[in-house]
């Protein structure tokens, strides 16, 4: 008889992994891949291979020059490289983009101890990078369908959170101005929803985010169904305000972090310079999700409160 | 009726549920170590050479937190060994060829019970522990110092395989009723609440008809998930009551029971015969025959597997009990004891890589008790005891939802016993 194995239980594990949730992730993001080529063409898809490629690349490299465990089979770059294209403009140069990637992966990622350990999402912080440092090209609007016009440059226009002229049909479906993949909410909600019902991701970061926001935009006397369908509030809500590592872990502080990027996602739009303040409020809730996580601990079934001065 | 606590949904794997008990013919040795519950091992009463018949006690002691032992078959011992347990402690195992006579003992007679003090004294002496699979011996379980007012009887078996205590109540029905109104006769206790997980049915509908008369027998269904048959658990599912921290059910005046159990007892009270074989259920992929096996205390393991077309060879890992909680075997040269009820022979299993957690939560969404093992995990890691004992480790049931859920194969129910060492005891 060969050596038996010994070890503590449980000795059955279930079916679904890391890679398995991320290759769902990927899933989910594809209608809104595919939306952001159909509303503004080909330079859309080179741009997400770009981004997946060197996302992968940087990581691999990482791993190796830190002596770590390859972890590009766990396909969370992949899904970090997707969702940091669909933050991109579509006539950003591409060399930016790779320098978006190396923000991501590298900085925010690797170097806070990889995959579950970065406080930041890696997307939304590399966007936000890549907005400060390049301004004028992450501001660069196409218009949709642009690649169908004769014109060699690509004509664009302003987003409608600026413009504030977009029927609610467009934006729906995403023919509007913007980055790759915020423009489609019709794809995102799909995506967002499949992962729910997967239970990938709650709804209540997303709901609490989207609810927040509409609810202070209609007392403030605006559109709370422009507010919410405009700017990078849905892939916002369902991708980045869902991301394990850096929201909080328990239903109650998930719903805290949604309100926290509602409000502040308000308080942007309203009074600050930036049209748009999303990436910024995520950003913001992500710092706070440590604070969030120990002030929403679960009360433990039968637990006494511990005595003071104890320890 | 409040909301039930929630649970992990388990491929239930009940293969064996329609298969009726088959007795295992008798082996031509057996070993029966001296600690098989919970509590201080026995000593053995028998010398080598001696002859001991069926229900002969062969090992006990005067300490207080422990059970007899009882030999299952007539022979000779022929060796008394040192005999190294599942969970790593040693203590005496009495080894005994069988002449294959089985020949009753003049121990073996019906005991008198008149009062509460006379049934625990008989149930000590029939060798009787919790048979779920813990082991808590049965006569302290049933002599709290508190009141109690609900029996509640352990009838989830919520582990995945396992169909030893379904069989009992499908094949000894009348015994089950019989042990739950002898523990409410003779403890005084005025209600019993059968529990039965609802992918049980058949039990349930039986049960349900038996006591239809009966106010004070009550069936309850479970939701069919896991773990339903963990003590707090099922205290709280059936009675709405919480257990406290650092409590004991007994606090809030209810008893649990193994079904299997209160049926064993009721046999004892109308035979005698102390807790000398057990059903078990043998199953997993390695076995070609899966069943339910009545074995004497003491067969060897490796017997039972080949009786059960098992190629012993192949098989990578070896678990007494179920796959949640089971305790993995180092060896298949082990004998089956009281607490055994089921035996899994697994030959496809592979030890999980372990990789980073993700934080997705999935432990704190599954814990039955709202534990967070994720940050216990964090908290273990430095070694930070007050942190520790703010999550309440020291709860933990070891149930293995969280390492069961967890993306990155994390050994989390591991961590949480190796995190409550660290806390010092009061």
């Amino acid at each position: 008889m060969g050596k038996l194995i010994v070890s503590p239980s449980p000795h059955d594990r279930g079916l679904m992994k890391t890679p398995q949730i991320m290759l769902n992730v990927v899933i989910a993001l594809l209608p809104a891949v595919i939306a952001s080529c159909i509303i503004f063409g080909l330079r859309a898809l080179l741009l997400t291979a770009v981004c997946v490629a060197s996302c992968v690349i940087f990581e691999y490299i990482c791993r190796r020059l830190m002596k770590r465990d390859n972890t590009i089979c766990d396909f969370s770059a992949v899904v970090t490289g997707v969702l940091l294209a669909l933050n991109l403009p579509v006539t950003l140069p591409v060399w930016m983009a790779v320098i978006g990637s190396f923000v991501a992966i590298v900085i925010v990622k690797q170097l806070f101890g990889g995959l579950g350990q970065n406080f930041a999402n890696p997307a939304i912080t590399a966007r936000i990078v890549l907005m400060v440092s390049f301004p004028t090209a992450m501001t660069n609007w196409a218009v949709p369908f642009y690649y169908k016009e004769s014109a060699a440059d690509a004509v664009t226009g302003a987003t409608p959170l600026v413009s504030g002229d977009a029927s609610y049909l467009d934006l729906f479906l995403g023919k509007t101005g913007g980055c790759l993949g915020e423009t489609c909410a019709l794809a995102l909600l799909a995506g967002g929803l499949y992962l729910a019902a997967r239970r990938i991701i709650s709804l209540a970061a997303p709901v609490s985010f989207i609810g927040s926001l509409a609810i202070l935009t209609a007392v403030s006397g605006g559109d709370p169904l422009y507010a919410i369908l405009s700017g990078g509030v849905f892939i916002g809500a369902f991708f980045m305000a869902t991301d394990y590592a850096t929201t909080p872990i328990t239903t109650k502080g998930r719903i805290i972090f949604g309100l926290g990027c509602g409000i502040v996602t308000f308080i942007i739009r309203t009074f600050g310079s930036y049209p748009e303040g999303v990436s910024f409020a995520i950003l913001l809730m992500n710092i706070l999700t440590p604070y969030i996580d120990q002030l929403t601990r679960n009360k433990v079934f039968g637990a006494k409160e511990a005595a003071k001065n104890e320890g | 009726m409040m909301k039930k606590l929630s649970g992990l949904k388990l491929d239930h794997r009940k293969n064996t549920q329609n298969a009726a008990t088959v007795e295992f013919p008798l082996p031509s040795k057996v070993t029966i170590p001296m600690a098989m519950n919970m509590g201080t091992p026995c000593n053995p009463t028998v010398k080598v050479g001696d002859e001991v018949k069926v229900g002969q006690k062969i090992g006990d002691t005067d300490a207080f937190f422990s059970v007899p032992v009882h030999s299952g078959v007539s022979g000779k011992v022929t060796a008394l060994t040192d005999y190294l347990s599942a969970n790593g402690a040693v203590c005496k195992a009495v080894e005994i060829e069988t002449d294959g006579l089985q020949t009753i003992s003049d121990e073996v007679k019906i005991p008198e019970i008149t009062d509460k003090e006379s049934f625990l004294k008989a149930v000590r002496e029939s060798g009787s522990c919790g048979l779920g699979g813990a082991g808590f011996p049965t006569h302290i379980k049933l002599n709290p110092k508190t009141a109690i007012d609900v029996l509640v009887i352990n009838a989830a078996e919520c582990e995945p395989y396992i169909t030893a205590d379904y069989r009992e109540m499908i094949e000894n029905s009348e015994d089950v009723i019989g042990g739950i109104r002898l523990v409410m006769k003779w403890l005084g206790i005025p209600k019993a609440k059968l529990a039965i997980e609802s992918n049980k049915p058949e039990a349930i509908s039986n049960f349900s008809s038996m006591t239809s008369g009966d106010d004070s027998i009550e069936v309850v269904t479970l939701p069919s998930s896991y773990p339903q048959g963990a003590e707090k658990v099922i205290i709280y599912n059936t009675t709405g009551r919480i257990v406290k921290e650092g409590e004991l059910p007994s606090d809030a005046g209810v008893m649990v029971l193994n079904v299997s159990t209160a049926s064993f007892l009721y046999r004892y009270t109308q035979t005698g015969m102390p807790l000398v074989t057990r059903r078990l259920t043998v199953d997993g992929d390695a076995v070609g025959k899966p069943m339910n096996l009545c074995a004497v205390i003491g067969t060897s393991f490796r017997e039972i597997l080949e009786y059960c077309e098992t190629d012993v060879d192949s098989v990578k890992k070896l678990i007494g009990g179920g796959p949640m909680m089971g305790m993995s075997l180092r060896s298949a040269d082990m004998p089956v004891v009281k607490t055994t009820n089921a035996l899994l022979a697994l030959k496809k299993y592979k030890e999980p890589v372990t990789t980073a957690c993700i934080r997705c939560g999935r432990c704190v969404r599954v814990c039955p008790l709202g534990m967070m093992p994720a940050d216990i995990e964090r908290a273990y890691k430095i070694r930070n005891i007050d942190e520790l004992k703010a999550l309440k480790v020291t709860l933990c049931m070891n149930c293995g939802s969280c390492t069961y859920v967890c993306p990155s194969n994390r050994k989390l129910a591991e961590t949480n016993q190796l995190a409550k060492m660290l806390i010092p005891r009061k």
